[in-house]
Formats: C-alpha cells, structure tokens, sequence
C-alpha cells in the first residue's frame, strides 16, 4: 500500500498504548459501577480513581467531574443545565454549543478570530438577567486560542458564569481550571488519545445542574445511565499520559511551523488563518486561493494525505466554514481553506509527503489558471 | 451452633459467580474482537468524509446499524446510536413530546398526555416527571401483582390528548415480560405512538417492530454483551415518528443526535446484535432449564421460599426471589460468592425497598427480603448448582435452620473462572 499520512489530528487521534490497555482490562471484567456486590464495587473503584485522573488533566476536584457520552453532551449539559436565563456565545464556538439553545445571542470576534471583549462586557451590561458566557479555549478549525482568563473576569465580574469548551486544547496545551476561570469545562476522549463515546463536564464546587439525562441519579444525579467503564478508563489513562506528556507539543509546534513556512515558500499567495496570534500548536488553517477545499482534499486523499476542510462533523456538508465567515473572510478565502492537524505520531516524512501534494496541486491549478490566461 | 450450619468452603481465589446478567453483561468475546481494530488501527472520525480513515470507520458504523436494526425487523435507517438506553429513553420520551408541542394540530386537540406503568425503569420515570414538570400531563398505571399490566386499563387511560405509551418490554428486576403485540395494536388503533424500552429484551426474545407495531424502542449495548457506552433508539420511519433531538450539534445521525459516533462501540453492538440473531434459538431453552434447575434447587431446600413475577410471561435468565425471614443485604453479605443484588444497579445502593416490588403489592418485609438472579450466556450448569448451594446454606443460616442438604449430595464442580 501506498504511504498514508494523517494529519487531520483535530477530529480525532490516534488511541494511546495507555488507553487501549486500560480499556482492553476494563472490558475484560464484567461489573455495573451501581452494584454493591464485589464486582460493582471493583467497577466503582475504576470509575473513582479514573476520575481523580481526569481532573489531574485540569487541576480540578475529582468531584467536579460529570462523565458524558463525549463533548457535544458536555457542552450541552453545561448550557442547558446552567439554568443561565441568557447565554452568551462566541460566533465560532463548535456547532454542538451554538445548536444547543436556540435563544444564545453571539459574541462577534475579531479578524484573528478574538472574541470581542469589549462587546462581551456591553452585552452584559444591557442586560442583567443570570447569564452563562461560553467561549472555547481553542478553535477545532484554526486553533486560535481565546483570551479565557480574561473572558472570566468579564464574565465574573457581571455574576455571569463562564463555560468553557476545552475540547480541542486539552492534552496539547497546559489547563488548568483555577488559571482559565472557568466555572464549568467541556473535555472529549477521543481528541487526546482516549476512545470516542467519552467525555467530561468539569463543574466547579457549588455549582447546580439540572440534568439533561435524567434516570438512575448516577454522577450525582447530573447524568443518568449506566458507567461507560471501559470508555472511562480509558480516557483516564490518556488523560494522564497527555499531561505527563505535554512536552511533545513542542516538536510538533516546530513541525507545524515549519510546515507552514514551507507552504509559504512555495506558494507567496496562500495564506494560513490566524498565523500571526497565539494558536494550538498542532493545528494550521491554509487557505490555497482559487481551489475549494473540497479538491483539495480529495486530491490530497488521492495522494494518501488525510486533511478535512473543517470540523469533520460538518466536512460533509457544503457551504463555507461559520468560524472563517465570522472572521469576515471572504467567502472565496473560507471555501479555499483547509485544515491540517497534527499529533504526538506525526513525524517529518508526513509533512514532506503533505508538502509534495500539496506543491503539486498548487503547480497544477496555477499551470491551468496560467494558461487560461495566456489563451 | 451445629457443624452443618457453617457456611461451606469458599471458592479459594476465585471471583464469586455472577448472576447479575441484568444489571450488566460481560462482553462477549466475539464482539470484543470485532471492536479491537476500530480502536486502534481504524481510529479516524467517522464523520471525515474526506479521508479512507473516515470511510472505513463509517462503512463499518453502517454494517452494524444494518445488524442492530436485523434482530428486530427493522429498516437500518430506523436505528440512531446514542450513548446507552437511559439516553434512548429520554430521547424518545422528551423527543416526541417536545416535538409535539412544537407542532401543534391545525385542527384537534394538543398532544400532552403520556401513559406509563408505575414498574418502569426510574429513567423512564425521571424523564416523564420532568415532562410533568413542562407542563405535560403523564398517567401511572398500577399493574398486577403479577407484574404484568391490564390491557383493559390501558385501554381507558388512552384519551384524544394522548401522545405515546410508553412500556418496558422485559422488565430489569422482576422479568415479566408485557404483551407488545397487543398494546402495540392498541395504540395504534388509537392513533398513539408506542414506545418500549427494550434495554433487557433486546437480543434475549424474539421483538418484531412490525409486527408488534412498536413505533420507538430503547436499546442497550451492555445489557445484550456489547459494551457500556453505548445503545441506540429504534424510530419508526413509516408512519413516521418525529422526535426533537435532545443533543444538538454537528448534526449526526440524521440531526437526531449530534456529537462524534464511537466507532468500535457501535461495532461492537451489531456484533452483539447478530450473535444474539444467530444464536437466541439455542440460548432461550438453555437459559430457561437452567434457571428452573436454580429456582427447583432453592424451592426444595429454602421454606417459604416466593417468587416475584410472573411464572410464564418473563426473561429466560431472569429470577427475582422473596426469602422469608431474611433481609437481602443480610442474604448478599452472608453469600459473598455469588454475586445478586436486591434490584436495579442504579438503585441498589439505596437501602429502600424496591418501588416496583411495592407497586406488586408486596409489604416491606418481604419487599426487603427480595434478590434478584440473573442468568446469561456464560452462566454454566455448574455455576448454577454452586450458586442453589451457596445462596440456600445461607438463608438457612440466617433463618436459623440447619441447612440439610437435601438431594444436593455431589458437591458441584467448582469452575476455576468467574
């Protein structure tokens, strides 16, 4: 077989050694967390200690540890269980937190992708009614990192809560509740080396939640059903290796930089979304002016490079990307960009093989574009 | 006190036997193994529709919603995966009620009634308080002391305000199992939609949504030897049943339950799922001889011994057992090597007697003398005659009697492995 290189990272990773072996003894044993007899207790056991891992990962309580079916439950197990009268959204939050309240009112951000936090604090000003503010730690299509600690101290300040989705900057960048300012945090699994079908809320002490899966009162009664055992020990387990090895971000932000400057040299005319503030240090937006996307991700795939031309829940879909139209791209620039991501695997042979399809597309859509000129 | 009172020998080093296949189930190996590569070398997101990693892992999603929907005769596209059947059951409550306010008749009255059994599954009751508590009206009705419900009764609670029945097809502590080809004839006679969670009778009787007219069912993968985290909802497409999502996003199955699918779980439920089709024939009578040696054995040895359920209509592997004289969790501690519990998982922490023993119309004391047993597929003869031995010694222990040892005379084989 060819050579295949992944680098779309963003929507989902790779499943650690860790959590595959830790799901692989979960699976193993039979047991309901809920039970009392032996094998429930030893089930209970793995849940507790897999939670005092997975708070670790953001320096939170164990008991402020909700576990949900993955990020899209979490955020809106935060949104709709704040019982906030008004919330507030950043315009390139991830679909799964705009969708969630048909009533959210937007904060515009800036052409970097920077939530507006002037207009933050003036739309909270105008109205006094509870709110809940939710601003990611950091985009899923440009990495962009928001100015949270900020945003919370907006937020706090008007007695508004802060949520905060975490689920693409966790495990590649250093989190820390107290330090974000979050009331409440959103994590996945499966975006840092853990299985899908996982996720967290991170409620910080004191805070209600109406449930939105209501039954037999497990996690406290902020989420019913049955542990998912497996898929929680398993996102403990990357949980822990993620933060114990954060460190490898630093090679894969070499990687990505060189990538980038790379694509620039080849081609003066693209551009790489949000390269000039503080970002993810895996993910690259690249706009390849006069060719959608959607070709160059085919073209790419053809060539056994894995990118996506957005969110992968909504790569499917046509129609340009809601984060790059809220940065006021035009929809030219936004319909020509795609997204590389890369993770703790990704080696230099990747980037080389991305680079050399990625050069030939361009060479071959600026021969064509050339000679139509010329005709 | 007398030498024969003393409980027998434990199992050295061996994990007690487990007859909890109610509350949850051991993966089966097969469907583990179907699973293992979607974890690791087929790990793309499903939802990439850019990429070969994206391809495969949807092809595969697809293949087992295809076996999930095979077991009960229903269209794959009937089938959304969710995260378990506390999820489905939810979904399907709130989704349609949510749906229905939304979209009020031109003409004729709102739908805001809903009918359950005052027996469902707490999920299925949290859900419909919590419509309650939006304003929709919900009627409880009583069943018999035998667990199963009145069809009569149904009958006369249904009203032209009436949205959906809502039934568990198998019920998770007592067994009985409801008559659904009935109620959903019924309901659809009335023009109401029928829903089943079917969290313990999927993959362990024959269910037919055609020919049980069942418009919604609840599916859990951990219950039928697929793992935790997963389950799914049947929605019936013609008639079509509309629901409201409860989880908006990325717009995932078919908008009705947004956020990424876990491939290898949702493998793993349709490997579960053909295993079940493939084998339910051979599994029921085994199942069956095995729980009436285990129910003889007791009845032989323990006086007063009573069993909560219906005889007839109920799960193969489903036993629940009134002990006279004695309290469960006295039972439970006195019998470490086998593992039973006093009713559902999710409740049976609390020390309350059990709500659905008490809507049976069984007083406390023997409410709170009740275990439940769960047989499954790993469940061997001889697990199941050291399981009589066992949980028999010591209720006669605890009634004070000496435990005589009847026909039991050959010491059971004692398997090495839970």
């Amino acid at each position: 077989m060819s050579r295949q290189s992944y680098l779309d990272w963003n929507a989902t990773a790779p499943l650690r050694p860790q959590a595959a072996a830790a799901i692989g003894a979960a699976l193993a044993e039979c047991g309901n967390a809920s039970s009392v007899h032996r094998w429930g207790r030893a089930a209970r056991q793995r849940v507790e200690r897999a939670r005092e891992q997975v708070a670790a990962l953001v320096g939170a309580a164990p008991d402020g540890i909700v576990f949900v079916s993955g990020g899209t439950e979490a955020n809106h197990l935060a949104l709709l269980g704040s019982g906030c009268e008004r919330v507030l959204v950043s315009a390139v939050e991830h679909h799964s937190v705009l969708h969630a309240l048909p009533s959210a009112e937007p904060i515009p951000v800036d052409r970097d992708g920077i939530v507006d936090l002037a207009r933050l604090g003036e739309l909270l000003v105008a109205d006094t009614r509870p709110a809940l503010v939710s601003v990611m730690f950091a985009n899923n299509e440009t990495g962009v990192i928001q100015p949270v600690a900020e945003v919370a101290r907006i937020a706090h300040a008007h007695r508004a809560l802060f949520h905060c989705d975490a689920v693409q900057a966790a495990g590649k960048v250093p989190l820390a509740i107290d330090v974000i300012g979050a009331d409440l945090v959103s994590l996945s699994a499966h975006k840092l080396g853990g299985p899908p079908g996982i996720g967290a809320l991170v409620v910080r002490e004191g805070i209600e939640l109406q449930p939105i899966v209501r039954g037999g009162g497990q996690e406290r009664s902020r989420r019913a059903g049955s542990e998912n055992l497996p898929g929680i020990a398993g996102f403990a387990a990357a949980a822990e290796t993620a933060a114990a090895a954060l460190a490898e971000y630093n090679r894969v932000r070499r990687l990505r930089d060189e990538l980038e400057a790379a694509v620039l040299s080849i081609a003066p005319d693209a551009l790489v979304i949000g390269g000039d503030v503080l970002r993810l240090p895996n993910t690259s937006a690249i706009a390849m002016p006069g060719v959608s996307a959607e070709t160059q991700v085919i073209a790419l795939d053809l060539d056994g490079v894995m990118v996506s031309a957005g969110a992968a829940c909504s790569s499917g879909k046509v129609g340009p990307s809601h984060v790059l139209a809220a940065m006021g791209m035009s929809p030219e620039i936004a319909g020509s960009t795609i997204r590389v991501s890369l993770g703790w695997s990704t080696t230099e042979a990747d980037l080389a093989h991305f680079l050399d399809a990625w050069a030939a597309l361009y060479r071959r859509h600026r021969g064509r574009a050339n000679a139509a000129r010329a005709a | 006190m007398n030498d024969m009172s003393q409980p027998k020998p434990e199992r050295p080093n061996a994990l007690p036997i487990y007859l909890d296949y109610q509350a949850s189930t051991p993966v089966d190996p097969r469907a583990l193994e179907a699973m293992l590569p979607y974890f690791t070398e087929h790990y793309g997101n499903p939802h990439s529709e850019s990429h070969v990693y994206g391809h495969n892992a949807m092809a595969a999603i697809e293949a087992a919603r295809a076996d999930v929907a095979r077991l009960i005769h229903a269209d794959p596209r009937e089938i959304v995966f969710t995260s378990g059947a506390t999820e489905s059951n939810n979904l399907a409550l709130k989704g349609a009620a949510h749906f229905a306010r939304a979209h009020p008749p031109a003409n004729g009255p709102l739908r805001d009634h809903i009918v359950t059994l005052a027996t469902e599954h707490k999920c299925v009751l949290e859900a419909a308080a919590a419509l309650e508590r939006e304003g929709f009206a919900v009627t409880y009705l009583p069943v018999e002391p035998n667990g199963l419900m009145s069809l009569d009764r149904l009958a006369a609670a249904i009203t032209e305000r009436t949205l959906l029945v809502s039934v568990m097809a198998a019920h998770n502590e007592i067994g009985v199992i409801q008559p659904l080809a009935e109620i959903g004839a019924l309901c659809r006679s009335r023009g109401v939609l029928f829903h089943t969670d079917a969290a313990q009778a999927y993959g362990k009787i024959p269910l037919d949504v055609e020919a049980m007219k069942i418009d919604l069912m609840s599916i859990s993968g951990h219950k039928v030897y697929a793992p935790k985290g997963v389950g799914a909802l049947h929605i019936r497409r013609r008639p079509r049943v509309r629901l409201l999502p409860l989880i908006d996003g990325g717009g995932q199955e078919r908008g009705l339950r947004s956020g990424t699918l876990p491939t290898p779980l949702c493998v793993g439920l349709g490997r579960a799922a053909a295993i079940a089709a493939a084998e339910m024939g051979e599994e029921v009578p085994r199942l069956l001889r095995l729980r009436e040696r285990l129910y003889r054995n007791l009845v032989r040895r323990v006086p007063g011994l009573r069993l909560n359920g219906d005889p007839e209509h109920r799960l193969p592997g489903s036993l629940n057992l009134s002990f006279s004289g004695v309290t469960a969790p006295e039972l439970i501690e006195a019998c470490p090597s086998v593992a039973m519990s006093t009713g559902s998982a999710c409740t049976s922490a609390a020390v309350e007697p059990s709500y659905v023993l008490r809507e049976l119309g069984l007083p406390d004391d023997v409410a709170n003398a009740s275990i439940r047993l769960g047989l499954g597929r790993f469940t061997t003869e001889a697990e199941v005659d050291f399981a009589a031995d066992a949980i028999a010694s010591a209720a006669l222990r605890l009634q004070g009697r000496p435990a005589a040892d009847g026909e039991v005379t050959k010491a059971p084989a004692i398997p090495t492995s839970g």
